[in-house]
C-alpha cells in the first residue's frame, strides 16, 4: 500500500495505536472538556444575552451583529490576537470556542421563544398563568427543540474547531492530526479524524436522543 | 332588563396605541347570570376588543367592568382570569401537553389536588363527548373538532361561572360546525353558564343567543335583544341590513311550534258518526279527515273512502311528515309547503296536539 507522499508504509499502525492508548485517551478527555466548558460557557452567556434581547426587543439587532463579528473571525488569527491578552493556554482557546458559540445559540434562544405560537400565549393568559409562570412552563418547553438544535450546531461545529487549538498545544484529537501532518505519519493523522467524527458524531446523536426525552409531544406529531 | 347581572361594562372605550379613533367608545353592556349573550357585526366593530376587554387580554382605556359585582380592573388579572372560561377561534390548546394535562390546565393553577383533577376531568370529558382514550394523546394529534372540544372543556375546568368565547367555532368546517353548535347548546343547557360568545356569523349569533348584540364599527351597540325581537322589529337600517335576507325564515327557526297559535283541524275521533267527518270536512273544505283513537292520531283517510259504515273500520294512513310542540315554525312551513295535505300535524308523543296551516304560520311572522 502506498502511504502519504508516496511511503511505503501501512495505512494504519495498529501497534501505534496500541502504544498510545494512554494519550488517545488524554487527549479525548481534553477534546471533551474543551467542547464542554465552551459550548457550556457558550450557553450560560447566551442565556444572558437571549433575556437582554427578548427583553429589550432594540438590543437584539446589536447583539447578533457583534456575535455574528467573532463568528467570521478565522480561529488562527483569533487565537494569534487573544496571545498578548491572556497567553497561548487553555483559557486562550476556550474564549475562542466559547465565542465562536455565541451566535448559533443566542439565535436559536430567541428564534424559540419568537417561535411559540400566539393562540398558545394568549390561551396561557386567558387561563391566569402570570407571565413569569407562563415563560417558564409555556414559552421555555415550547422552545426547547429549537434551542437543543442551536446547542446541538454549536458543539458539533466546536468539536471540529478544537482540533484547531493544537496550534496553541492543546488541540484534543487535532494534536494527533497536527503531529502527523509534522512527522509525515498517517496513522496518527487517521486518528485524529476518525475519532474526531466519531466524537462529533455521538454528542450529535446524544443531543437528538436529548432532544426527544425533553420534548416527547414534538415527536408524535402525526 | 336582566335584573341579576354578571357581567356589566360601563362606559368602556378602548383606543390602540398609533390609532386615531377607539375601537371602542363608551359601551355599556349587561349581561344577566346565566345568560348567553352573542356579539355579532362586521369586522373593525370592535366584538372582539369588547370581548377581550372582560378578561383584561386587551387593558381597556377608560371605565368600568363589574363581574358579579366585582371590580374587574382592580383584581389582578390573573386571578380574575381563573375565574373565567376562554376560548378562542385559534383554541391555542399547550402543544407540549397532553390533553388531559391540557384540561387540567386552571386546576392545576388552583392548586387543586391530584384526585379532585383526576375526577373533574373525567367528568369533562364526558361532558363534552370526548372519547377517553385521547386523553394521553398530544393535541397535535386529534382533529380540529376535538381540540375544540378541548378548548371548551379546558375553560369549563374549574367551572368558572363565565365563558367567554372567541369565534370558537370560527376555524371547523360547517358540518363539524353545526354540530358542535347544537352540541355547545346541549351543553349550555347542564351547565348553565353566563357566556358572551363573539362571531361574524349572524346565524350563529342567533341560533345560540338568548340575546345578541349588534356592533357596528367603534363598538356602538346598534341592538341589544333577544333574536326573535331583532329579526323581528330591526332597529335601523344598519341592523336589516347586518340580519341580510330571509329575515321572516330565520325567525320561525326560532319560534317553536307549541307557542303558535294551533287549529284543531279536520280531525275527529274514531268514535265519531261518519256525518261528523262530512261536516268537519266541509267546514275545512278538505277531502281528507285525520282521525283520533283517544287523543292518540291514527292517521288520515280520503274523504271518498267515508261512507256510511263506522270511521272505525277505516284504515288510516299515517302521515309522513309530523311537528312536536319544540320544533321550529320553520320545519312547520317546510312541512307545509312539501305535504299533500298542506298542513302541518303536531304530534307530542303519539298525542294530537293540532295543526299549523300557511295562514297560521304567516300569522306568526307578521304578529
Amino acid at each position: 500500500m502506498t502511504g502519504l507522499w508516496g511511503q511505503t508504509a501501512p495505512l494504519i499502525d495498529w501497534e501505534w495505536i496500541g502504544r498510545n492508548m494512554g494519550e488517545i485517551v488524554d487527549r479525548t478527555w481534553e477534546h471533551l472538556t474543551l467542547t464542554a466548558i465552551s459550548v457550556g460557557l457558550g450557553l450560560i452567556i447566551s442565556l444572558g444575552l437571549s433575556v437582554v434581547a427578548l427583553r429589550w426587543r432594540w438590543t437584539y439587532s446589536p447583539i447578533t451583529w457583534v456575535t455574528g463579528l467573532l463568528y467570521t473571525i478565522p480561529s488562527l488569527a483569533l487565537f494569534a490576537l487573544l496571545v498578548p491578552i491572556v497567553g497561548l493556554n487553555a483559557t486562550n482557546a476556550v474564549i475562542a470556542l466559547t465565542s465562536y458559540t455565541l451566535l448559533i445559540i443566542v439565535r436559536n434562544l430567541v428564534a424559540g421563544i419568537d417561535g411559540v405560537p400566539q393562540p398558545v400565549l394568549e390561551a396561557a393568559d386567558g387561563m391566569g398563568y402570570t407571565r413569569r409562570s407562563r415563560f417558564w412552563r409555556m414559552e421555555v418547553p415550547l422552545a426547547m427543540p429549537v434551542i437543543i438544535a442551536g446547542l446541538r450546531i454549536a458543539t458539533v461545529t466546536t468539536v471540529g474547531l478544537v482540533t484547531v487549538t493544537a496550534v496553541l498545544g492543546l488541540g484534543g484529537y487535532g494534536y494527533f492530526i497536527l503531529r502527523g501532518l509534522n512527522t509525515f505519519f498517517w496513522t496518527q493523522i487517521l486518528v485524529g479524524v476518525m475519532l474526531s467524527v466519531v466524537l462529533a458524531t455521538i454528542l450529535d446523536i446524544g443531543f437528538v436522543w436529548l432532544q426527544r426525552l425533553l420534548s416527547p409531544w414534538s415527536r408524535r406529531v402525526s | 332588563m336582566a335584573v341579576d347581572s354578571m357581567i356589566r361594562l360601563e362606559g368602556v372605550s378602548k383606543t390602540f396605541p398609533g390609532s386615531a379613533s377607539p375601537a371602542v367608545s363608551g359601551l355599556d353592556l349587561e349581561v344577566g347570570r346565566g345568560e348567553f349573550v352573542t356579539l355579532v357585526g362586521p369586522s373593525g366593530c370592535g366584538k372582539t376588543t369588547t370581548l377581550k376587554m372582560i378578561n383584561r387580554i386587551i387593558e381597556p382605556s377608560s371605565g368600568r367592568i363589574l363581574i358579579d359585582g366585582r371590580d374587574a380592573l382592580a383584581t389582578p388579572a390573573f386571578e380574575l382570569r381563573r375565574s373565567i372560561g376562554y376560548v378562542i377561534q385559534q383554541i391555542g390548546l399547550f402543544p407540549h401537553r397532553t390533553i388531559s394535562q391540557n384540561i387540567a390546565t386552571v386546576p392545576n393553577l388552583l392548586g387543586w389536588d391530584r384526585a379532585r383533577i383526576d375526577d373533574r376531568v373525567t367528568e369533562l370529558v364526558d361532558l363534552v363527548g370526548l372519547d377517553p382514550k385521547m386523553l394521553d394523546r398530544y393535541p397535535a394529534e386529534l382533529s380540529g373538532g376535538q381540540q375544540q372540544r378541548v378548548g371548551v372543556a379546558r375553560a369549563l375546568a374549574a367551572d368558572p361561572p363565565v365563558l367567554l368565547m372567541d369565534e370558537p367555532f370560527g376555524a371547523v368546517d360547517p358540518i363539524v360546525r353545526k354540530h358542535l353548535q347544537q352540541e355547545f347548546l346541549a351543553l349550555q343547557d347542564r351547565v348553565g353558564k353566563t357566556v358572551v360568545f363573539v362571531t361574524h356569523d349572524v346565524d350563529e349569533a342567533i341560533l345560540l343567543g338568548d340575546r345578541m348584540a349588534l356592533l357596528n364599527v367603534g363598538g356602538i351597540v346598534e341592538q341589544y335583544d333577544e333574536p326573535e325581537v331583532i329579526l323581528a322589529n330591526p332597529a335601523n337600517v344598519f341592523v336589516e341590513s347586518f340580519l341580510g335576507g330571509e329575515r321572516g325564515l330565520k325567525r320561525l327557526a326560532l319560534l317553536p311550534v307549541g307557542e303558535a297559535g294551533m287549529r284543531w283541524g279536520p280531525v275527529v275521533d274514531v268514535s265519531a258518526t261518519p256525518g261528523d267527518a262530512w261536516r268537519v270536512m266541509e267546514q275545512e273544505t278538505t277531502d281528507w279527515v285525520g282521525l283520533v283513537e283517544d287523543g292518540r292520531l291514527l292517521g288520515w283517510v280520503d274523504g271518498a273512502a267515508v261512507g256510511t259504515s263506522p270511521l272505525r273500520e277505516l284504515e288510516p294512513r299515517p302521515f309522513l311528515v309530523t311537528l312536536s310542540s319544540d320544533s321550529s315554525l320553520r320545519s312547520a312551513l317546510d312541512a307545509v309547503v312539501t305535504g299533500h295535505a298542506r298542513v302541518a300535524m303536531v304530534v307530542d308523543e303519539g298525542v294530537y296536539k293540532g295543526m299549523l296551516d300557511l295562514e297560521g304560520i304567516a300569522e306568526e311572522i307578521t304578529e
